[in-house]
């Protein structure tokens, strides 16, 4: 068995008196597609915080690729093989689409201050190099024709998509997408989640994937973690998860009550 | 061949601008019009002050209210450096090659002096955003005017003076050149790139693997160098350096010009540097009102235009460049060597 892209060990992240996140376990073999759910507040974007550095976890270890990260700065977690997106969509507004993903290759770059400065041909070179690499993912994800344009004025998909091909220039070993459909319509979201199943096949990278819209994650996700007040109260492949009396209690609740068209009772005193 | 194909490509603009330079200076020996030799040096400093300013609060978007403070430890540094070497010189050179030696030996020293000064306030400083890096800056400028004040190998309030003329338009035009030339193939750079990322959201570009506090400090460093180097400069064209000339007042003064320009323009920040130092000497005549003059210039250039002269935009990026630069390919930056 190959090293774990990803092990999370008893994370827990508290913020004074508030537990986060309580207990996370979370181990993601290379190449593998793992969907996070949980309703509003359940802890996942503090999962994925954890993850990346942004927040340290109180306790518990993180290993990327076999050696703990914690307490690392994000670049440097990311320099280890973790991108990820935004699920407020955190684009450099005011740069164009080609620079977004320019930046993100810098993670890679071997050249310095000092070879900019002086242009020497290992700038050149490294210059050269991340064009290229830049525009080729665009090109896979779709956005060859927008590479001059103000990323603030691409429409919401775009913007989205192009979060995408930013961590993915990165070299990531492991992506993390936080609600990458969100505000899409359906057709768009079926649309995005062939697209990452499709980047998981052609990369060869492990994604880990936080989405509300539970038909969506069910589909394309080979297993599921569900998460609630900060504690994993399920996991296992979607078709487990979807039995799991817990998270349908939690949270399938409505959607699937609905779904089998059982009237619900409003509660007393609402309009 | 490719190493020395490699130091034109990296000293071209400077292989163009110093004959350039060196017939200006000569003209202007030629013909005795020395009264607008320091005028023109003015012009040259703030040209250095601003695009250096403008790496940091333009490119990176952090707020330094601290250039002059950057610039006093630059030129006290040249300046005890001339001093000390006033008497000596290498026997087997010209007086006058002799002393330039000296003196670029002296500007060397301002520049790491000022850019060691940039490490001991950023590093701390940079980790804090906004505001408050502006007020550190602020408080560093003060620091090292009272000290100055206070040193009695300093001068203290009355500072050093009788420093030898060293500054000609020949070094101040390569200073200048040196700054524009620094900035622009910055801005084209990954690295420069990776400082517009911070700008735009150091969030984002922390997570995309941006060492935004290293950078941070990288690009205050430089900057800082560079206000050190116009520091240097200016104090041996009026040879004088006093505590007087690195107030306050002179940082705001920087950082109007680049406000003016345009924050993150290059080009802003060289054309407002020029405009705002010649329209300073042209208001002479108005003397008392030349301040509020001054002023109101400013509040109605704001009004109609709040995003700077240029905005973001640069000249290289007219249309006209474009297609030159698009058959040079992306690397070229020699075209920066026109501006100043």
């Amino acid at each position: 068995m190959s090293i774990a892209t990803l092990e999370l060990e008893g994370v827990t992240v508290r913020f004074g008196g508030l537990k986060a996140l309580l207990d996370f376990d979370l181990v993601m073999q290379p190449g593998e597609l793992v969907g996070l759910i949980g309703p509003n507040g359940a802890g996942k974007t503090t999962a994925f915080n954890a993850i990346t550095g942004v927040y340290q976890p109180t306790e518990g270890e993180v290993r990327v690729g076999g050696s703990r990260v914690n307490g690392r700065k994000p670049h440097q977690i990311c320099a280890r093989g973790v991108a990820r997106t935004f699920q407020n969509i955190r684009l450099f507004r005011e740069l164009s689409a080609l620079d977004n993903v320019r930046i993100a290759c810098h993670a890679r770059a071997e050249s310095g201050f000092f070879d900019a400065l002086f242009l020497t041909g290992r700038h050149l070179r490294e210059e050269a190099r991340i064009l290229s690499r830049a525009e080729e993912y665009l090109e896979v994800m779709g956005l060859g024709h927008r590479r001059d344009e103000v990323s603030r004025n691409l429409p919401y998909g775009e913007q989205r998509r192009l979060e995408i091909a930013r961590a993915l220039a990165t070299g990531p070993k492991l992506l993390c997408l936080d609600e990458p459909a969100a505000g899409m319509n359906a057709a768009e979201k079926v649309e995005l989640m062939e697209l990452i199943r499709s980047v998981r096949d052609r990369f060869g990278i492990a994604i880990l994937v936080i989405e509300h819209d539970m038909r969506l994650v069910m589909g394309v996700s080979e297993r599921l973690l569900v998460l609630d007040h900060g504690c994993t109260i399920a996991a296992g492949t979607p078709a487990e998860v979807r039995r799991n009396p817990r998270v349908i209690e939690a949270y399938l609740g409505d959607a699937y009550l609905e779904e089998k068209q059982i009237a619900v009772p409003l509660p007393e005193g609402s309009p | 061949m490719a190493p020395l194909r490699q130091l034109l490509r990296s000293f071209l603009p400077f292989l163009v601008g110093v004959p350039v330079l060196l017939s200006a200076q000569w003209a202007m020996e030629y013909s005795g019009s020395q009264a607008y030799t320091l005028l023109l040096v003015t012009v040259g400093v703030n040209v250095i002050l601003a695009v250096s300013l403008n790496v940091v609060n333009g490119a990176t978007g952090q707020f330094s209210l601290g250039h002059a403070g950057f610039m006093a430890v630059g030129a006290y540094t040249a300046a005890k450096i001339t001093l000390g070497l006033a008497g000596f010189k290498l026997s087997f050179l010209p007086a006058a090659v002799s002393d330039q030696l000296f003196f670029a030996l002296a500007l060397a020293a301002a520049m790491a002096a000022a850019g060691l000064a940039g490490v001991l306030v950023g590093l701390p400083s940079l980790r804090l955003r906004g505001d408050y890096l502006a007020i550190v800056t602020l408080g560093f400028g003060e620091i090292i005017r009272s000290v100055i004040e206070n040193m009695k190998s300093l001068g203290q309030a009355t500072g050093l003076s009788g420093l030898p003329l060293r500054t000609n338009l020949v070094w101040v035009g390569v200073s200048a050149l040196a700054t524009v030339v620094m900035a622009r193939r910055l801005s084209v750079s990954t690295q420069g790139r990776a400082l517009f990322a911070i700008r735009e959201d150091e969030v984002a570009a922390e997570a995309m693997g941006v060492d935004t506090t290293g950078y941070k400090v990288r690009a205050f460093v430089i900057s800082a160098a560079y206000a050190g180097l116009g520091g240097a400069l200016i104090a041996h064209a009026i040879l004088l350096a006093t505590p007087r000339m690195f107030t306050f007042v002179r940082s705001i003064e920087v950082v109007v010009m680049i406000v003016l320009g345009g924050l993150g323009s290059i080009t802003g920040s060289v054309v407002s540097a020029v405009v705002l130092t010649l329209g300073l000497e042209a208001l002479r005549e108005f003397q008392a009102y030349r301040m509020v003059v001054y002023a109101a210039l400013l509040i109605v250039l704001m009004l109609l235009r709040p995003q700077g002269i240029f905005g973001t935009h640069e000249l290289w990026d007219l249309p006209f460049f474009k297609r030159r630069g698009a058959r040079k390919d992306a690397g070229g930056a020699a075209r920066a060597g026109g501006a100043p």
